[in-house]
């Protein structure tokens, strides 16, 4: 009878449970239909290190921009726009910024995100014995340069937090660009107690712990990196995936055909010589976009002829025909290049060497002139080595030029490659006479190409370039009273540098991804930034 | 055995300290280092590097400090993947480069000795033609044709299998890579097997095994084949070891997580850890495969004896 009984009840409470499920089924219907959104991203090369502070690359910062978050962050449309600050003061100098953080910003494991972070991480940043490559862009804040260079201890930088959620920053002089330096990875905060319990090993995942839409629960080196979505991110109701895996994906041939087969939603690259045929067989899918960054030839003004001689340097730039090179020859719908710091920059009119607007005719003819008044001709012809790093593409380019400049001058080249670490040091010696280089944008702003040919930037000013009037035109773009004239000026320093043709602009870069139809939400911008948190699966 | 066994293993050790003394100061002859970049580092930057790393030691003493560390079993850091130790790196991959590479290398034996042999068993006919013209072609194909050919048909045509990446090491990532790496050796070691075992077929115990009557695939399962496999198994001493460490093309080619690649991007990046790290892992597995091939001679060639 107890047994009877008691099968009764079991019985009963089955069935009790099963009807108590219906509705939870019918509930949770919907959310079945809206299956977990985990996004699969081609990301080039295995990351060097998570640690935002020590990353250089732009690999190491696609998965950045989704762990963490600075002061300022960037919008889909690579728009600086309120990131863990809320808000932010500028004093009338334009010298003292003051920051109002988010009441609720929060690490991924829940402890509060207070202004003391930042102050802790901005000194980390410049500390000489964090040996962060990118330091140096934080030197526009007090005190930066000299921390940098050992000459200062560390708690003389020009951060303070006023309260827990009040951040001051003093700059040594107005610095409207500011706001995208901060938007950059070097200005990431990282998390005080993790990075000194576990040193090295705290970008690790089970470690790590960071303050951005995502947060890491996987690394497996050279095969993949997964953040999940961090529920204490104070935008989370917003962020629409769950989980994003990156893959480096090395051989972009391989990398496509992952794509084409579904593996992957998203691209890092596209290999060029398959750029054609990805235009003509998946035009919806195909991503080509302007790109923050100049393909060039360096010339190396200490060497001669070419160093006393603009003449020479003018007639090499002008024999290229930069229509047919990114037509026929790198055929990624790059942009030729007429000037050194790209398009894409608001309030800035880009500055052309002269010869932009002459028909390439009229600039082989003026060419030929200017060699032959240089001192050179088919019996005296110049001789010139170009280098540059290994690379299929590279030498396709220096190949097409070279025959250029023979078939318009009678130039002989001797065309030399060399290992990329041997490149840079080749380089940096000054050994080159003309040498094929490039520069990416790190922020959006003319200076971070101009600065480069200061007289005294070092190894990186690659031509020892050295006009005391590019100089001189810089120093004043700096001034606090120049601040509204300060693109009228930069203007100008790009004029004079483009004049004294230290460097041969060939043609400015685009990015080129593919691009799922099923995702949502990447927006064009010329630092190629997509953040996570902005997009979505079309569910399907 | 024991005895000899032992005693080679000693004798390898000059050897090793060679490589490693070799190895390093190589690796500083070439030109760059591993902080140079497209961004110059500012000078106390890298003077700070330098002292973390004990660069701006002189040369004798960073050896002599490298020597030291690693007789504790310490590698290093990896100058180029910061988060991560070579020791880490290496555990982290080898197991997965040593799974793959294992079971093509186990594939490539069963086959290319059971293909061998049939060749050689019916030399100059049509099979023979067949199988060594296919054999041919197995080894003039290389890799990195090879593997784009499988993942294209097998991957985005035929969608039988995933194109690339690990999946953890499952076995639908595994097949493609796996057949990648063991075309060659099967081409290499039917080519092995039919030139040893046509040799052993003329041979003199040969004609006295068959002379006692034994049936034709006793003689050759037992006796023809144990000394054919004498010149396959010192090709696969080295082979074994070197299938194992990984292989960078393959491993690029399929995004698999092995050890194979930093051989290569070490050397570039002029991580000095890294490449001495993989350079003396490999070198160990060298000089231990070798031993257990003379150690096998001793079991399979009745000439040979250690005592």
């Amino acid at each position: 009878m107890r047994k009877a009984f008691a099968r009764l009840r079991t019985t009963a409470l089955t069935t009790a449970f099963v009807l108590a499920t219906i509705p939870m089924i019918s509930i949770a219907a919907p959310g079945i239909a809206m299956a977990e959104q985990v996004l699969h991203r081609g990301n080039g090369t295995e990351p060097e290190t998570l640690d935002p502070h020590k990353s250089t690359g732009v690999t190491e910062n696609v998965i950045e921009n989704d762990l963490y978050e600075g002061l300022v962050t960037l919008s889909a449309e690579g728009k600086q726009v309120p990131g863990v600050a809320e808000s932010w003061d500028i004093s009338d100098d334009g010298t003292v910024y003051t920051f109002h953080l988010r009441q609720d910003a929060k690490w991924s494991n829940g402890d509060p995100l207070t202004a003391e972070d930042f102050v802790y991480s901005f000194r980390r940043a410049v500390d000489p014995d964090t040996a962060a490559d990118y330091a140096p862009i934080l030197i526009p804040i007090r005190n930066a340069e000299a921390i940098i260079a050992g000459e200062m201890p560390v708690d003389q930088l020009g951060v303070k937090a006023v309260d827990p959620h009040t951040f001051r920053m003093t700059l040594n002089g107005p610095t409207p660009f500011i706001l995208g330096v901060l938007s950059h990875n070097i200005s990431f905060p990282v998390h005080r107690a993790t990075v000194e319990k576990f040193g090295n090993e705290w970008t690790r995942p089970g470690n790590a712990v960071t303050n951005g839409a995502f947060m890491m629960t996987d690394w497996v080196p050279q095969s993949q990196v997964t953040v999940v979505k961090n529920p204490h991110f104070h935008d989370a109701e917003n962020v629409k995936l769950d989980k994003i895996v990156y893959y480096p994906t090395e051989d972009l041939a391989e990398e496509l055909k992952r794509f084409r087969a579904g593996e992957l939603h998203i691209t890092y690259d596209i290999p060029s010589e398959q750029i054609k045929w990805a235009e003509e067989n998946m035009a919806d899918q195909f991503h080509n976009t302007p790109y923050f960054g100049t393909y060039y030839y360096v010339v190396n003004l200490t060497r001669e002829p070419l160093g006393s001689s603009l003449k020479l340097r003018k007639a090499l730039a002008l024999a290229i025909d930069r229509e047919i090179l990114t037509d026929k020859v790198t055929q990624g719908g790059e942009l030729p290049a007429y000037s050194w710091v790209p398009p894409g920059v608001e309030g800035y009119d880009q500055q052309e060497v002269d010869f932009a607007k002459m028909s390439q005719a009229e600039r082989n003819a003026l060419a030929k002139k200017l060699y032959a008044e240089a001192g050179y001709g088919p019996d005296n012809p110049l001789e010139l080595e170009l280098l540059y790093n290994t690379n299929e593409n590279h030498r396709k380019i220096a190949i097409a030029v070279a025959s250029m400049w023979k078939q318009t001058l009678g130039a002989q080249m001797t065309l030399t490659n060399k290992e990329w670490k041997v490149y840079l040091e080749d380089r940096d010696l000054k050994k080159h006479e003309l040498a094929r280089a490039a520069w990416i944008g790190d922020y959006v702003d003319p200076l971070n190409f101009l600065e480069l040919f200061l007289s005294n930037a070092g190894e990186r000013n690659d031509a020892g370039y050295n006009n005391p009037e590019f100089d001189r035109l810089l120093a004043e773009a700096a001034k606090p009273e120049n601040v509204d004239k300060r693109m009228d000026i930069l203007e100008q320093a790009e004029a004079v540098f483009l004049a004294d043709m230290p460097l041969i602009p060939i043609y400015h870069y685009t990015t080129q991804h593919m691009i799922s139809p099923d995702v949502q939400g990447w927006e064009f911008n010329v630092l190629d930034i997509h953040p996570g948190r902005y997009i979505s699966l079309k569910s399907s | 055995m024991l005895r000899y066994a032992v005693k080679r293993m000693l004798g390898a050790l000059p050897t090793l300290f060679l490589i490693i003394t070799i190895a390093f100061f190589m690796m500083r002859l070439a030109p760059g280092g591993p902080f140079d970049k497209e961004r110059n580092l500012p000078a106390q930057v890298e003077a700070n590097l330098n002292k973390a790393y004990h660069l701006d030691e002189p040369l004798p003493q960073q050896y002599l400090r490298y020597v030291g560390n690693i007789l504790q079993g310490d590698f290093g850091p990896s100058f180029q993947y910061k988060d991560f130790s070579v020791t880490e790196l290496i555990w982290g991959g080898f197991p997965v480069s040593l799974r793959l590479g294992g079971l093509a290398i186990l594939f490539a034996f069963g086959i290319g000795v059971a293909l061998g042999t049939v060749a050689a068993l019916n030399q100059n006919s049509l099979t023979d033609y067949l199988v060594m013209g296919t054999a041919m072609t197995g080894i003039t194909i290389p890799n990195f044709v090879m593997a784009p050919l499988l993942t294209l048909v097998f991957g985005l045509y035929l969608s039988w299998l995933p194109v690339g990446g690990w999946g953890g090491g499952g076995i639908a990532h595994s097949v493609l890579p796996i057949v990648a790496l063991c075309l060659p050796q099967v081409a290499a070691i039917a080519r092995l097997t039919r030139g040893s075992m046509i040799e052993v077929l003329r041979s003199n115990f040969m004609r006295t095994a068959r002379a006692k009557g034994l049936p034709e695939r006793v003689t050759i399962l037992r006796h023809g084949l144990k000394a054919a496999m004498l010149p396959v198994v010192s090709y696969l001493g080295p082979a074994v070891a070197s299938i194992i460490t990984g292989s960078v093309i393959i491993e690029q080619i399929f995004g698999i997580p092995g050890i194979g690649r930093y051989f290569v991007q070490a050397a570039l990046n002029r991580d000095y850890t890294l490449v001495m790290g993989v350079t003396i892992f490999y070198g160990v597995l060298i000089i231990l495969f070798n031993l257990l091939v003379d150690l096998l001679y001793g079991l399979l060639d009745p000439k040979v004896r250690y005592d």
